[in-house]
């Protein structure tokens, strides 16, 4: 939406994403409690923990898909969700794939670039049974880039991808930020955010 | 939103490699009973309403693994949710879906399966009408069966305990349809069933 002349471009209020005193129960387990955290728009947050500490549940938690035992989620504007499954249809070529979830997401005219991004276009008409773990993931991180979600919620995004796929992601999470975007990622190691806050859970 | 869902869950039915086997089983089961009652075409076509309809509830319940199961599995659930979609909307989408890509080569086998009954030609009718107006139920409560056992080691066996119960009334009016009165029970049924259909198998598709 820029407009010609280079004016104000016209940039649309985020909220920040605010974690209030969130507590969650799986299981009958008290994973977490009074959780507080606080993105800004072009913040980081990394979550860290053992295994189990529950950094996939609040990532759930976040993405609407588990309630949380107590506290709230505010802000954060559209959020775009990748968890450990890339939902992709093993007889769908992964090109169809990702055009169905970006029309859904409204973003066929940014799939192009998102499939660029993650350099998975050569694979568009692969059947997703086809691909490889590193490339199925590629594909799921090419649907959230498409989504033109403010907040993103990762899930180990790197598990999986080589060094030259990690760089792709650290370089797209990095203009994502740049144009006022959130990244929320459980991580194990460092995948490339500069200075994002941490959280760690357990 | 609807369509574009509809849409989808057409073309994985599609290509989906069982895609004939519900019609298939259909026509098979039919066309066993004239060897399995003998060849009494005046019993045979007595019987025939019965058969059908039997052999379309058990042909309903073939791809109730597949309809929700992968998508719980897979991540697409998921996904949906996390963008605000209603598990309401993705479930009636898939209620339409399976009724389209089994009820209607069903009703496109019909004629195979009367000839095998040796039924005549008003009867034909009258039960294809009946199924017409009665299917809309029985993908409803497949939906529903598969939302509910999406996730389970073999559910589609618990499925049909789910179902089969449900689809009595289905079964009574669809079966008695030359009685006055039937096929608007049936309408009627299969109306009930399509307008609770998408709640209750949203709310079982609810993560917790």
């Amino acid at each position: 939406m820029t407009k010609p002349g280079g004016a104000i471009k016209p940039e649309p209020v985020v909220e920040p994403l605010v974690l209030d005193q969130l507590a969650c129960r799986r299981g009958g387990r008290l994973l977490f409690e009074g959780l507080c955290a606080q993105v800004d728009p072009g913040g980081a947050l990394l979550l860290t923990g053992r295994n189990g500490a529950g950094k996939s549940s609040l990532l759930r938690l976040l993405a609407g898909l588990l309630r949380p035992e107590a506290g709230v989620v505010r802000g954060g504007g559209r959020r775009a969700f990748l968890g450990h499954d890339v939902a992709l249809k093993p007889r769908q070529t992964l090109g169809q794939e990702l055009t169905y979830w970006a029309r859904l997401d409204d973003g066929l005219a940014r799939l192009p670039a998102a499939l660029a991004a993650m350099n998975v276009a050569a694979l568009a008409d692969v059947p997703c049974r086809h691909l490889s773990s590193g490339q199925r993931r590629r594909a799921g991180l090419a649907r959230v880039l498409a989504a033109g979600a403010d907040c993103w919620l990762l899930d180990e995004p790197t598990a999986g991808l080589d060094t030259a796929s990690a760089d792709l992601l650290a370089q797209a999470m990095a203009a994502h930020r740049a144009a006022g975007g959130m990244v929320v990622a459980a991580v194990h190691g460092d995948i490339g955010l500069a200075g994002a806050a941490e959280v760690r859970i357990g | 939103m609807f369509l574009l869902l509809v849409r989808r869950d057409l073309l994985l039915i599609a290509r989906s490699p069982a895609l004939w086997l519900p019609v298939m089983f259909f026509v098979l089961a039919a066309a066993l009973f004239p060897f399995a009652v003998g060849p009494d075409a005046r019993l045979l076509a007595r019987i025939a309403p019965g058969i059908i309809w039997v052999s379309a509830l058990l042909a309903t319940l073939l791809p109730v693994e597949t309809l929700l199961a992968p998508d719980v599995e897979d991540g697409s659930i998921d996904q949906l949710i996390a963008r605000g979609i209603a598990l309401e909307l993705v479930c009636a989408a898939r209620i339409v879906a399976h009724w389209i890509g089994f009820a209607v080569p069903l009703l496109a086998a019909l004629p195979v399966a009367a000839v095998l009954l040796g039924m005549n030609g008003a009867d034909g009718t009258r039960i294809g009408l009946a199924l017409l107006l009665g299917t809309p139920a029985l993908a409803s409560l497949a939906v529903v069966a598969a939302a509910l056992t999406a996730g389970l080691r073999g559910g589609g066996a618990l499925a049909g305990l789910i179902v089969l119960p449900l689809a009595l009334p289905v079964l009574i009016f669809g079966v008695g349809s030359d009685v006055a009165g039937a096929f608007r029970l049936l309408g009627a049924a299969s109306l009930v069933a399509l307008a609770v259909g998408p709640f209750a198998a949203g709310a079982a598709l609810k993560p917790d």
